[in-house]
């Protein structure tokens, strides 16, 4: 179902339904992180990408246009270089271990320790938390800060419309304010 | 490679799939618009892919119970790859803002979204700056 909305969303040329595809494809991906047992990822996927992506992706095409020009023709070479780099990741999974091990390298080394330590050294419930927040504390900071600054870009971006030499379409209020 | 081994690394393979059809839309498609929902399929098939190999089968959310009475015998999914990818959505939706600003300026400035029509119009202004400079000799 995910790959049939994903060729979808290469075939249209209509902006606003492609935008609602990549809705439907986060939504859809929240899902499987429920399968997978990943519901805060869940949760933020389906907010974070279903949510706010799909309301700035909206924004952006009312600000420009809804439909896509196309010009070019069919390629053969991006064709060719999403094949080859697909054969080779598929070459690369040839190592990996099958799904659902638990005896997989992934599950070997920091991951039981957490699970150890959370208990007594957070006591928090949820353990993805006390990574989060606690453990990997630092990965949140730098986070804080990517974000920081691609909202300052943006702003710095946005709030130049309709000033100075510009072709004058008049200030047009900040996407984020 | 039996049927074990095929089943066990038919997700990855998907995965992969979704991954190279967003590839494939960032490279060929001209749109500004449509490269970033491309970007956005790209990095969901990573996180799914992420995911998925955090998954121990039989096991369950971790998440303990509430009293923090830890049963044993119960098996828990592997918690670190759902962090990582907690940070990387975020900061794939950071991304993704900065380059729609950049594609509501990109506009502004060529009044286009389109790769083709940005290229000729790029062109357009190089002759012309370069004609002015040969006037000016």
């Amino acid at each position: 179902m995910m790959v049939a909305t994903a060729l979808a969303i290469v075939r249209m040329r209509h902006l606003f339904a492609v935008v609602m595809l990549s809705g439907v494809f986060s939504l859809l991906s929240a899902l499987l992180f429920v399968t997978l047992d990943a519901v805060d990822v869940a949760f933020t996927e389906a907010a974070v990408g279903a949510g706010i992506s799909t309301v700035l992706l909206l924004g952006t095409i009312a600000l420009t246009s809804r439909t896509e020009r196309l010009t070019v023709n069919f390629e053969w070479l991006p064709l060719l270089v999403c094949l080859v780099t697909g054969a080779v990741l598929i070459y690369g999974t040839l190592d990996m271990p099958n799904f659902g091990s638990a005896d997989a390298p992934v599950h070997q080394h920091v991951a039981p320790g957490y699970f150890e330590r959370t208990p007594h050294e957070i006591d928090v419930p949820n353990v993805v938390t006390a990574i989060l927040a606690s453990y990997r504390g630092y990965d949140t900071l730098g986070e804080v800060v990517v974000v920081f600054t691609a909202g300052v870009g943006v702003i710095a971006l946005i709030s130049g419309l309709g000033r100075g030499g510009r072709r004058g379409r008049g200030g047009r209020p900040g996407k984020e304010a | 490679m039996d049927f074990e081994f095929i089943v066990g690394h038919l997700n990855y393979w998907l995965f992969i799939v979704l991954m190279m059809t967003g590839l494939y839309v960032v490279v060929a498609r001209g749109n500004l618009v449509k490269k970033i929902v491309g970007l956005n399929l790209f990095q969901t098939a990573v996180f799914m892919l992420y995911i998925s190999v955090g998954k121990v089968s039989g096991g369950t959310a971790p998440i303990f119970p509430a009293d923090m009475k830890i049963d044993e015998s119960v098996v828990y999914s592997n918690p670190l790859p759902h962090v990582l990818i907690l940070t990387a959505i975020v900061v794939g939706v950071a991304t993704t803002a900065l380059g729609l600003a950049l594609i509501v300026r990109i506009r502004e400035e060529y009044d286009t979204i389109e790769e083709s029509h940005i290229l000729t119009a790029e062109l357009a202004i190089a002759r012309r700056e370069l004609a002015d400079m040969d006037g000016e000799r």
